[in-house]
């Protein structure tokens, strides 16, 4: 009896030891950094190997590696997620080879690497492309009509993702492709309540590359000591030469509002210091172009440089992964004039808290697509949201007959063969 | 390219909504009553944009005239709006009631609520959008204020959590007296002083006695100064002037155990050059450190064949310019590195102000930095290798360096990089002693025209001008006296007061080449 006591008094003292020992740690930690937990938990840190199976279509040559041949600049521009999610999936872990066990099917299929001279994708061809992807492999496996694709998930980096086009108003006309319809789409273009952004679809980082970013990296205790730092269109007088149509205007109302400010360091002009200033600026800003999401944001997050998002109504990444309200701030489109109020009114703290946020590791890699992929990366991330929607539900698998695909639908010319 | 497209698509669809009401009527009946209705409110919302400068839409009229509230989702309205141009702006408010009133009374347009009802529709719709500039695009000070206020704490935070932790105070101790050169030194050390981002103490012993323009000089950096004098004046040869700065030095260091002065003692000599790595290095130092100094050895006023001469010296003297610690492979302190001075001895100077290369001695003290606690009288946890300052004192009449201080020279601290990285560099640059210069720097009374203007007087220079005895003189009163008579009447005729004084030089010039 008396041995019980005593070891019950040990133990207890012994977790009392371990819990202040543990805050000690913690508290430390958080001197320089700060644990990101989401609104999901800490789900950041998660390690989807052994939480889902991904079984990866073999595709002819023509969908994937033939195009990347033809131009090799697909690799380096900010759509090559799709390029190297596939590299990525074909090594890891979580790909099985039996498609009777897999929980996810990947269709590798570049829609965006038909590319201009000027290194634009062009989307016009990528419906029936896409299309033509679908037709083969529920042709040739069972598994695309089992569910009709709501096991799918397909990789559309594009300006307006599944929606083929890079005019808004035509995307919306379009709509997303309606083979698509019930299928997963991992893509970069969020925004709410928009024809192109559909429910349970994952929101990723655009493609940034990372290696250059560590090339430009500069001592973390270089002062930084420009306020708003912005590089970049105010007026496309190419496409948009009235002004008030390109970005919804808010870029040009930036410009105009505060183009003599000191505090602001904004211009147009391509600098080779571009990186190396983001990292010596406080606040960077990321507003909407044609499309509302940008490589600045995943710049910002790598350099330590708190985002100012001016984006109505926007989605990004990893939402339900990363709370990004506690680590960007955000302005209304209509707010733009009294940007400079709303930036100096934040208090102190809450700048350094984000900026604490901002130097986590965790953070920085959540948005990276390294070579070779490294734990807690953008790839990871994506298969941390897919497995999130583990297991699937009942209206997933269709009852046989069942067909709710129309394969005839949408615009006549993407019916041609592609 | 994406303009045209969309002008084309709108020229499209005009045609489409022109020709629909139209597919009953004959092909010559254009002007049916429909196409001129449309025609007429087109020319009508022609004109109400050019009154109000932004693009309106006819849609306007279509949704102000069909009361259809409830099944207008934004669907709705991309559809509807493939009768005219998508892109024209929607310049409505909340309900259809207010449009007239917010289509008139828009100063600048932005598209909100498409719908009472529509739970999907966006709140953010495609299309041209005014550009807000607000009435006054300018910075705010205060607001500019509090941003450099937010900057500053930044950089702050920046500092705590990369830079130095826990840093300590910086007591510098100069040496200096008055002479030509006195406030090209001191301003150097002194910007450079200004500069820390540590707390400072700068202890300035004076030879001589305490003056103004020391005083002055130092009451410009807002610095926490010390001030004092050290009786003897300092003498002409360089030898001597070594020993007494020592001497001074020691001063600087009673005065330092004296106030118990707590913080990394470093000697600023007044014509060293400090960089700003140095403070942070030496924060590092725990006892007694030492860094390496870059010895410019070279004073300027060398002829042509002097500098070959001194090159060809350099080439023989395959040591480096510098003296500090050398360390072994592993970072240990093994000795010293010093400047070899033995080629230059012949042509060394010998006196302040002598043109010739001013040599270093030994080790510098500007290569040391200590901890103040080990001067102070009775410090606790004082080492036991440092000697007694007083006890230094009585012992050497010449205290070369402050290894003086330490019985065994392995316990000092190597800084830079175990020395590799060179932060300070000695330099001996003097006027003549007895070389002249205006006291204070400030020039009174006004000086004399050494050097006469080619067109002296300048036109219209008043006639007080300080005037040198001599020819000039009497010239210059007579074109003085010349103007004042001429200056009415030439005022307005630019070309007369030319020539006016056009005919004054000729008559200097003759009356020149007459006394010539």
């Amino acid at each position: 009896m008396r041995n019980w006591r005593w070891g019950l008094i040990g133990i207890v003292f012994l977790s009392f030891v371990i819990r202040t020992e543990a805050w000690k740690f913690s508290k430390a930690q958080h001197e320089h950094t700060e644990r990101i937990s989401g609104s999901a938990g800490d789900v950041l840190e998660d390690d989807p190997v052994g939480r889902l199976k991904v079984f990866v279509y073999e595709l002819p040559s023509k969908y994937n590696k033939k195009i990347l041949q033809k131009d090799p600049r697909c690799l380096t521009h900010m759509f090559a997620a799709e390029i190297y999610m596939h590299r990525f999936l074909l090594s890891s872990p979580v790909r099985t080879l039996n498609p009777e066990e897999a929980d996810w099917f990947y269709t590798p299929v570049y829609t965006t690497c038909d590319l201009t001279p000027n290194g634009l994708p062009l989307p016009f061809k990528s419906p029936r492309m896409m299309r033509s992807a679908i037709q083969l492999i529920s042709s040739n496996w069972p598994y695309w009509n089992r569910t009709e694709g709501a096991d799918h998930f397909f990789i559309v980096p594009h300006d307006f993702g599944a929606c083929f086009h890079y005019q808004e108003e035509k995307a919306i006309e379009r709509g997303i492709l309606p083979l698509l319809q019930r299928a997963t789409l991992v893509q970069t273009f969020g925004q709410r309540n928009h024809v192109c952004l559909k429910d349970g679809s994952i929101t990723i980082p655009p493609y940034a590359p990372p290696q250059k970013m560590q090339a430009h990296l500069i001592p973390p205790n270089t002062p930084r000591s420009i306020f708003v730092y912005f590089r970049g269109l105010f007026y496309d007088v190419g496409n948009d030469p009235e002004g008030g149509y390109y970005a919804r205007g808010a870029r040009a109302s930036v410009w105009e509002n505060f183009k003599d400010n000191p505090l602001f360091d904004i211009s147009t002009e391509h600098p080779t210091t571009y990186y190396e200033d983001m990292q010596r600026a406080i606040f960077c800003l990321c507003p909407l172009g044609w499309a509302p999401w940008s490589p600045r944001l995943v710049e910002a997050v790598i350099f330590g440089c708190i985002p100012v998002i001016i984006a109505d109504d926007i989605v990004l990444p990893f939402a339900d992964a990363i709370p990004w309200e506690e680590i960007g701030v955000f302005v209304a489109e209509k707010d733009v004039p009294k940007l400079d109020t709303i930036l100096t009114s934040i208090p102190t703290e809450v700048i350094l808290r984000k900026q604490r946020l901002l130097a986590n590791p965790s953070m920085k890699q959540a948005m990276l697509f390294p070579q070779p992929p490294q734990s807690r990366d953008a790839f990871h991330q994506i298969l941390n949201g897919l497995a999130r929607k583990l297991p699937h539900d009942r209206s997933t698998f269709l009852k046989p007959g069942e067909k709710i695909l129309n394969w005839t639908a949408g615009p006549v010319g993407d019916l041609k063969p592609w | 390219m994406k303009l045209t497209a969309l002008q084309q698509q709108s020229r499209r669809s005009n045609s489409f909504r022109g020709s629909s009401p139209l597919d009953s009527s004959m092909d010559g009946a254009i002007k049916s009553p429909v196409t001129i209705f449309w025609l007429v409110l087109h020319g009508l919302c022609c004109l109400i944009s050019l009154v109000l400068g932004f693009r309106f839409s006819r849609l306007v009229f279509f949704l102000l005239f069909s009361n259809t509230s409830n099944t207008m989702t934004s669907n709705n309205l991309y559809s509807t709006s493939s009768f005219g141009n998508p892109s024209e702006p929607l310049a409505f408010q909340s309900t259809l009631g207010a449009v007239t009133s917010t289509s008139t009374s828009l100063p600048a347009m932005n598209l909100t609520t498409a719908a009472a009802s529509g739970t999907s529709s966006s709140r953010v719709v495609v299309g041209r959008h005014g550009i807000l500039i607000r009435p006054w695009p300018h910075p705010n000070p205060a607001e500019v204020m509090m941003a450099h206020r937010l900057i500053e704490r930044v950089q702050r935070e920046q500092r705590m959590q990369y830079g130095v932790k826990n840093p300590r105070a910086v007591i510098a101790i100069t040496p200096t007296y008055v002479r030509t050169f006195q406030t090209l030194h001191l301003t150097g050390v002194m910007h450079s002083l200004m500069n820390v981002p540590y707390d400072l103490v700068w202890i300035v012993v004076e030879a001589g006695a305490v003056t103004n323009e020391t005083a002055s000089l130092l009451a410009k950096s807002g610095l926490t100064t010390i001030h004092v004098e050290y009786g003897k004046k300092m003498p002409i040869l360089w030898e001597d002037r070594h020993k007494l700065e020592a001497k001074m030095r020691l001063h600087a260091l009673r005065l330092v155990r004296e106030k118990k002065l707590d913080g990394i003692v470093i000697f600023a000599d007044d014509s060293n050059m400090l960089s700003m790595e140095l403070f942070d290095e030496i924060q590092n130092v725990n006892q007694f450190g030492a860094v390496s100094v870059g010895i410019l050895a070279h004073s300027g006023g060398d002829g042509e064949d002097e500098t070959a001469v001194v090159q060809k010296e350099e080439e023989k003297n395959s040591g480096l310019p510098v003296q500090g610690p050398a360390c072994n492979s592993s970072n240990h302190l093994v000795g010293w590195q010093t400047f070899n001075s033995a080629t230059f001895m012949e042509r060394s100077a010998r006196y302040v102000g002598d043109r010739a290369i001013v040599l270093p001695r030994k080790m510098e003290w500007a290569g040391f930095v200590l901890n103040s606690r080990l001067v102070w009288r009775d410090a606790e946890d004082k080492p036991d290798w440092v000697r007694d300052l007083d006890e230094v004192a009585a012992d050497e009449e010449d205290v070369e360096s402050p290894l003086s201080f330490v019985k065994d020279a392995s316990v000092v601290e190597p800084l830079g990089s175990c020395g590799r990285k060179v932060m300070i560099w000695w330099l001996r640059v003097e006027a003549r002693a007895d070389s002249k210069f205006p006291a204070g720097w400030v020039i009174n009374p006004p000086l004399d025209v050494t050097v006469p203007a080619k067109r002296t007087p300048w036109p219209d220079a008043p006639p007080e001008l300080p005037l040198p005895a001599g020819e000039m003189a009497v010239v210059l009163q007579e074109n003085a006296e010349k103007h004042a008579t001429k200056t009415r009447s030439t005022r307005k005729r630019r070309s007369k007061r030319k020539h006016a004084t056009r005919t004054i030089d000729e008559r200097v010039s003759t009356r020149h080449a007459g006394e010539n």
